[in-house]
């Protein structure tokens, strides 16, 4: 009979672990092809930012896989010189689920869109993360279906004119950091495209994460939804309108880091840390750990409050079982439990009789 | 008293009783000591879609049919022989398909004023002589397990009701001359467990009471006998067909060296395929019970990219949401099986009724030019062979292959001559691992199929997408006479696994002759049984029953040419007499049944008298 090829063997089969890691480039990332986003895209920065990451993370470039759905975003693993699917709308955490449950041994990376995720692909995505999948998703939310031209997306604004909401968009948005909460992502993060240091950190910190990573990254298209977040990114008004989360540290923002986020019962509220009597002490301090995720519920309802800053950062970041590992452990237990496969006996079980 | 023993030849049983019951398992128990007993078997059981419809009302009634014989059979019986009805329900539901003077064992105890009235009973079928034609046996059953169990004061008056499945089967064995030994064995460790193991006794009290009372009764005059079949020597079991899947996919696993995953979403009738291997651990093999149809297609496509044997299943409803994985599949050419265990349609149809009425979208659906291999089952003892095959054609054609079978033969069983594992064909399957020269869409000469390389391997990095790709490299191409070029590979590619077709196998006039039935999929029993009837008779009727439906036998057009006319009866509307037409422009007379039931042999027969 022909050699069993178990998950381990076919890893073993494609991979050479007794060659040392080569030490990669970000040119080593860079596939053949010609980029075809519109000039000024912030998915160009992402891209960047991805393949300045990728060398620092040890992994090997062949052991590395991009999957992504529909959209602009989704043309990501397509520019990337390591394995790719560029699928179909929405589906792309159910390919790389199933993907890593048989080749847990890879690097899987997710690229979509706030449509591609959470319009279409809305159930796969609350799916990936309530299994606790160990691969890390990029959510480029630029508020707007880019590549079928200019239509609202689920996470318009309401109010929002497009082409299909010439007199505004009438349909309340998602909040995407919620919704991944909501399905108990294991790591929910923030970041920003054109904060290149702070989206390389966020970048290397979800994919050091075992488990569903979710990262949501404020996107630019300068076609359709020009300057959506540029309060978050303009020099002078950024730090007003920014508050980095940092673990353990208290929640400070403002050009002059002189305000504050404080709690008010269940309530946050934005402090100043000019007024009498007030001191760091009564901030808010930020912990990634919150197993029942409170605070991190909390921090996510902040775009919704008046005058509230928009958190980035590592929203949470918690252990919960990964459901391969699991699925691989209850392969190898049967294994060991029936001891060797024999097929002829599997053919025989149950009642059996003979004709002579 | 003496009692008579009568030799049959064959006889059709069927047990009739609320669903939730027990009937499945008074069957399932009969079957299985029927065929140890060396008769071959044909079994269907026949359920709603509900869990637990009303006790006593039409809509509730589950059923159980096991054809055993002394000779070769086919079908689970066009007429039943023996009905047992356990209330006026079962009786109204079944009686439609008992011969005439058939035996009709008859629970009284539920025949009173309430329940006559759900079953639809004007007045009361024991009384209005209204079962004049039929050899009726009536008699209180439950209160006669009750009078059995009086000794077992610590159960409940329900726990003893719960017993009766068992001491009606416990008469039918005793009918047929069976013995209790295989039965008493399964109560003992189907109840084995602290907490249940309190019912062992029971369920085996009731068993013997039921054959002891169809002894000593002077009801019962005469018992029967069926003989063993003269089956082809070899080791046997019961086999129904959606097990028959499993064990070919596990077995294809084996021999190819791939792990075996499957990612599914519970549908009736294929949810038991994702039962089964999700019991097979052991063999390496992984399942996944997706958020959603379209979750399982293309998490099953996600492991194939990995290099797994990968497999998904559902029925209709759950393959139209599959169809948009399956093209990206196509697109990519990464090999899958999608098994499409068919029901009654459209849209939630008759879940738990046979149809074969997905042909069309099996052959045409997907979007784009996408035509795939449709390889179909024709009865359980085939349907290990048939995903063998589909596994061994996915791989080595790196392609998406449907695999139709349906509920009538998925829930079906019958003896299965067990292969020689070590005989079977061999599945070479070689991932490419050379970065020399490497493209991903190259292709292989002979079968066109394009390199299996898998993510992990060096220097093999490559993206695959639904865009459109450039012959050889793979890249994305908008390129008008690339994509003309591309889809009509895609299409020699299927065309080409004709080549592994064997020739036409005709039963009956090889040279030609009146009749040609062409026949596909579950209508082999009956079809069979019909033909080989009429022949009996000296008709010159001939028949072949198609494996592959996409593409078809090269030999095919030739093959119906030889023949006066051609009949091709389906359970649908006629969809495969219209590729037939299509293709071969042959005049194809249908015969078409659309009521989630199996043909049955003698309405074939008369179609056949028909038309020589």
């Amino acid at each position: 009979m022909t050699e069993r090829k178990t998950m381990a063997t076919v890893a073993a089969y494609a991979q050479t672990q007794d060659t040392p890691l080569p030490e990669y480039t970000a040119k080593d990332f860079e596939s053949d092809q010609i980029v075809r986003w519109c000039p000024g895209c912030g998915d160009y920065s992402i891209l960047a930012q991805m393949k300045r990451t990728l060398p620092d993370l040890g992994v090997r470039r062949e052991n590395t896989v991009f999957i992504s759905g529909i959209g602009c975003s989704s043309r990501f693993p397509y520019y990337m010189n390591t394995y790719g699917i560029h699928s179909i709308h929405g589906r792309a955490p159910a390919i790389a689920s199933g993907l890593r449950a048989t080749r847990p041994d890879l690097d899987v990376w997710i690229v979509t869109g706030d449509g591609d995720s959470l319009s279409i692909g809305g159930n796969h995505l609350i799916h990936i993360c309530r299994r606790n999948i160990d691969a890390t998703i990029l959510l480029f939310n630029n508020q707007i279906y880019g590549l079928t031209k200019g239509q609202y997306s689920p996470t318009s604004p309401v109010g929002q004119k497009s082409y299909s909401t010439p007199q505004g968009s009438i349909d309340a948005p998602f909040n995407p950091l919620r919704i991944a909460l909501g399905a108990n992502a294991s790591f929910v993060a923030r970041t920003i495209d054109r904060d290149t240091r702070h989206l390389q950190q966020i970048l290397k910190r979800s994919h050091d994460h075992r488990g569903t990573a979710f990262v949501e990254i404020y996107q630019d298209c300068i076609v359709y939804n020009k300057d959506a977040f540029l309060s978050m990114t303009d020099k002078d008004t950024k730090e007003d309108h920014i508050l980095y989360l940092e673990h353990g540290e208290p929640m400070v923002f403002g050009k002059a880091r002189d305000k504050g986020i404080r709690l008010d019962g269940l309530q946050p509220k934005v402090i100043s840390l000019k007024d009498e009597g007030v001191s760091m002490d009564d901030l808010l301090v930020h912990d990634e750990h919150d197993r029942y995720g409170t605070l991190s519920d909390i921090l996510a309802t902040f775009q919704e409050r008046e005058g509230f800053p928009r958190p980035v950062g590592v929203v949470r970041n918690i252990e919960r079982p990964v459901y391969e590992d699991d699925l691989q452990k209850q392969v190898d237990k049967e294994v060991a439990r029936g001891g060797e496969a024999d097929l002829q006996a599997l053919l025989e079980e149950g009642d059996m009789w003979e004709v002579k | 008293m003496a009692k008579q023993k009568e030799v049959l030849r064959d006889v059709t049983i069927r047990f009739a009783d609320d669903s939730g019951s027990g009937m499945q398992i008074s069957g399932d128990q009969f079957t299985k000591t029927t065929a140890l007993l060396g008769n071959d078997i044909s079994t269907m059981p026949d359920f709603p879609a509900e869990i637990r419809a009303p006790a006593g009302t039409l809509a509730g009634i589950s059923s159980f049919q096991i054809h055993f014989s002394s000779t070769d059979i086919h079908t689970p019986g066009d007429e039943v022989d023996v009905l047992v009805a356990m209330n006026p329900a079962a009786l109204k539901v079944s009686l439609p398909l008992v011969r005439k003077n058939g035996i009709l064992i008859i629970n009284t105890s539920q025949f009173q004023a309430k329940n006559l009235k759900l079953a639809d009973y004007a007045s009361n079928p024991l009384e209005d002589k209204s079962l004049d034609g039929y050899q009726v046996f009536k008699f209180d059953l439950e209160q006669q397990t009750a009078d059995a169990l009086r000794d077992f004061t610590e159960l409940t008056k329900r726990e003893i009701e719960r017993t009766k499945n068992m001491y009606a089967l416990g008469l039918i064995f005793w009918l047929f001359n069976r013995p209790l030994e295989h039965t008493i064995g399964w109560i003992t460790s189907y109840f084995d467990r602290p907490g249940r193991d309190k019912y062992i006794e029971p369920n085996v009290t009731a068993l013997k009471a039921g054959y002891i009372f169809g002894d000593v009764s002077e009801l019962f005059a005469t018992s029967y006998e069926v003989k063993p079949a003269p089956l082809a020597p070899g080791k046997y079991r019961n086999l129904h067909g959606n097990t028959g899947i499993c064990l070919g996919l596990i077995a294809a696993s084996q021999k190819s060296g791939l792990p075996l995953f499957y990612a599914g979403y519970p549908i009736t009738p294929a949810s038991t395929i994702l039962h089964e291997l999700a019991s097979y651990k052991r063999f390496g093999v992984k399942t996944f019970q997706a958020e959603d149809e379209i979750a399982a297609i293309c998490a099953a496509l996600g492991g194939a990219y990995g290099g797994a044997l990968a497999v998904t299943a559902s029925s209709g409803p759950g393959i139209a949401l599959k169809q948009e994985g399956i093209s990206l599949a196509a697109s990519v050419e990464l090999p899958l099986i999608i098994c499409n265990i068919q029901r009654g349609g459209p849209s939630t149809g008759l879940p738990t009724k046979t149809e074969q009425s997905d042909l069309y979208q099996a052959i045409v659906g997907r979007h784009g030019e996408t035509p795939l291999p449709v390889i179909s089952t024709s009865r359980p003892s085939d349907c290990f062979d048939v995903a063998y095959e589909a596994a061994r054609i996915a791989t080595k054609y790196m392609t998406p292959v449907i695999l139709l079978s349906d509920g009538y033969v998925g829930s079906g069983s019958e003896p299965w001559l067990i292969p020689n594992a070590a005989e079977l064909v061999p599945i070479d399957v070689h991932y490419h691992t050379d970065p020399e020269g490497f493209e991903p869409f190259s292709r292989n000469a002979d079968t066109l199929a394009r390199p299996w390389a898998v993510p992990g391997t060096p220097g093999l990095e490559h993206r695959i997408g639904g865009l459109e790709k450039e012959d050889g490299s793979g890249n994305v191409s908008y390129d008008s006479d690339n994509h003309e070029k591309m889809t009509q590979y895609r299409a020699e590619k299927i065309e080409r696994i004709a080549l592994e077709i064997p020739p036409t196998e005709i039963f009956g006039d090889e040279e030609g002759g009146d009749l040609l039935i062409v026949g596909w999929g579950s209508t082999y029993g009956a079809i069979r049984t019909a033909v080989e009837r009429q022949r009996e008779l000296g008709k010159s009727v001939s028949r072949i029953h198609l494996r592959w439906l996409n593409p078809l036998p090269s030999d095919l057009g030739d093959v119906m040419k030889r023949f006066k006319k051609v009949l091709v009866p389906e359970l649908n509307s006629g969809q495969l007499r219209t590729f037939l037409r299509a293709k071969y422009l042959v005049d194809a007379i249908g015969y078409n049944k659309i009521q989630g039931l199996p043909f049955r042999a003698q309405e074939l027969e008369e179609q056949i008298l028909e038309l020589i």
